[in-house]
């Protein structure tokens, strides 16, 4: 398959990701769409290598090979970021009985 | 290499510590002894000494541009644990764990300033952020900290999620498949579509992080809602440690093409300088106009990513030295009242010459006065921006902007020494006289770098 359907597949799932993020106002589906941006840009950076690996010569192939590692370090730092994530959600729990995000306008006044 | 790897180190040292130390003041003085420690370590590899050998595959590249901006970050960060080493406490009873998450956002500094592959700049990063979100919300019983918290998580990782699209994109879009910054670097030519697209979701992501408008909406509410003294060192140590990263990477990058999409942050800049100062005229609490102060000192550094020269270099440096002090100065004795307000300071000067006098330099130099740190570091940012030559009315924008910003920092001035003061309102204010001496040290390092800016600056040509 060419790379443009991985090019549009990916953004597909990153507008997905931002139009879910900027508009829902629980704070656990926000959480997912950030999720999905992460992950749409992991198919990216995927897709990319491959077709940098076709298009290669020796020298470059180990260069190409990166973004598959690079894919692996957002996984761990999305997990690390979840962990926190889910924490401070459940103290907001905690303190107001709702994890709706509207509950951020208070702090305006 | 030395920064990185004994900040890591300290900070686990700090988190175990938490378990066997019995006073709560014992936390503190390992903070201290930790920053020195790390700090001298740094000083020696700067001067051709490194305690550690690790091959990095060029992944980090050690510069003396990088090692003297860690120098500037940890003499401030020194600054404030002994000024601010005691209000920990009142935050909750886990000290020595909030000192460790400190010490971790140090090490994703050091990172930031040495960086040489997108990989280590994405990991900088999120090292920088995520124990910033946990800090923002230690205190636990405060609702407002947790909204701050949950709004900080949600927006960092939302504009990671931009940024690392960015990365991929240009990761797509440069021929040799390489995440090195200095083989991003296309020379002259045209921007691709791919490497363009790439650019502009990279200085959203920044402009997220470093709370440049139009994305600063979070940076008022973050700062004032969390824990006065994490938001000293958030809108100090951690604003200025995103600006330095991104430097790097468009300086090292993107600096060839730099006229292709300087347009980007003349917008960002003028909107940022506008935005941050004209609302903070019309705030009534300190803490709240002290963060969208933050905000229009952010668009005076975006200057030094405008004109990408070697004066901006300079300039940003002496721009985060001057700013990181005074802000940590004035937030020092913030903290030290009950009532934020500017009310809260009536009479001040009365009441506490010595506390008044230093507040009013702190505030004269965020100002920009003559013989302040602060004119100097606006004079170079802005004389940047001119020895580029573009766009020359920017400048004239700034000039007003600072002129605005005058008007809020001196109605503190105004209330510390001509107005009575308001019974009941921070009627103690204890300090000890180390404290005192603290302040007048702090603010003669600000009057010392107003008069000899060289002192600091010559050293990024050690």
């Amino acid at each position: 398959m060419e790379i443009k359907w991985y090019i549009f597949l990916s953004l597909t799932l990153f507008c997905i990701g931002i139009i879910g993020a900027l508009t829902r106002r629980n704070s656990i589906i926000v959480f997912m769409c950030i999720e999905l941006m992460l992950n749409s840009v992991n198919l990216m950076l995927v897709a990319f290598s491959k077709m940098h690996m076709a298009g290669a010569n020796i020298l470059s192939y180990s260069m190409a090979s990166s973004a598959q590692i690079f894919v692996f370090f957002i996984m761990i730092v999305a997990a690390a970021e979840v962990s926190v994530g889910l924490a401070i959600i459940v103290l907001l729990y905690r303190n107001t009985r709702s994890i709706d995000i509207n509950f951020l306008n208070r702090l305006k006044n | 290499m030395n920064a990185i790897i004994i900040t890591a180190l300290w900070g686990v040292i700090m988190m175990f510590g938490g378990v066997f130390f019995k006073k709560s003041t014992t936390p503190k003085f390992w903070a201290i002894a930790g920053i020195i420690i790390v700090l001298l370590a740094n000083l020696f590899e700067f001067f051709g000494h490194p305690f550690f050998n690790v091959d990095t595959k060029g992944m980090l590249k050690f510069d003396s541009f990088g090692l003297h901006f860690n120098t500037i970050a940890f003499i401030c960060t020194l600054l404030f644990f002994l000024l601010n080493g005691k209000d920990f406490e009142k935050i909750g009873m886990h000290v020595s764990e909030y000192f460790a998450l400190m010490f971790f956002v140090l090490c994703g500094l050091s990172i930031l300033s040495s960086f040489n592959t997108l990989l280590l700049l994405f990991l900088g990063i999120e090292i920088l952020s995520i124990p910033l979100y946990i800090l923002t919300g230690s205190d636990k019983r405060n609702l407002k900290g947790n909204e701050a918290a949950l709004k900080y998580l949600l927006m960092g990782a939302f504009s990671t999620g931009i940024l690392l699209m960015g990365i991929a994109l240009i990761y797509g879009g440069n021929t040799l498949g390489s995440f090195y910054i200095d083989a991003i670097n296309l020379g002259t030519g045209n921007l691709p579509v791919l490497i363009a697209g790439g650019l502009v979701l990279i200085l959203v992501g920044i402009s997220f992080k470093v709370s440049a408008a139009p994305f600063h909406f979070w940076a008022p509410d973050v700062y004032d809602g969390a824990p006065a003294v994490v938001s000293s060192f958030m809108m100090t140590i951690v604003k200025i440690a995103a600006f330095v990263a991104f430097f790097r990477l468009f300086q090292t990058s993107f600096g060839a093409m730099q006229h292709q999409w300087q347009m980007l942050i003349v917008v960002i800049t003028a909107a940022t300088l506008l935005i941050g100062n004209i609302t903070a005229v019309f705030q009534k609490s300190v803490k709240r106009m002290l963060a969208y102060s933050s905000i229009s000192h952010a668009g005076f550094m975006m200057f030094t990513l405008f004109a990408l020269n070697d004066t901006a270099k300079e300039g940003l440096l002496l721009y985060a030295a001057a700013y990181s002090i005074a802000t940590i100065g004035i937030f020092a004795v913030i903290i030290k009242m009950s009532d934020y307000s500017i009310e809260g300071f009536n009479g001040l000067g009365k009441k506490q010459p010595l506390l008044a006098l230093t507040a009013v330099i702190f505030l004269l130099s965020l100002t920009g006065i003559p013989l302040t740190a602060g004119f100097t570091a606006k004079f170079y940012v802005l004389m940047a921006a001119v020895k580029d030559g573009h766009q020359l009315w920017l400048v004239v924008l700034a000039v007003i902007c600072a002129a605005i910003g005058a008007v809020y920092y001196f109605k503190v001035i105004q209330a510390i020494y001509f107005k009575d003061p308001v019974p009941g309102v921070n009627d103690e204010i204890n300090v000890s006289s180390s404290f005192k001496f603290l302040l007048v040290v702090t603010a003669a390092l600000i009057i010392l770098l107003g008069f000899l800016p060289g002192l600091l600056i010559d050293w990024i040509y050690y």
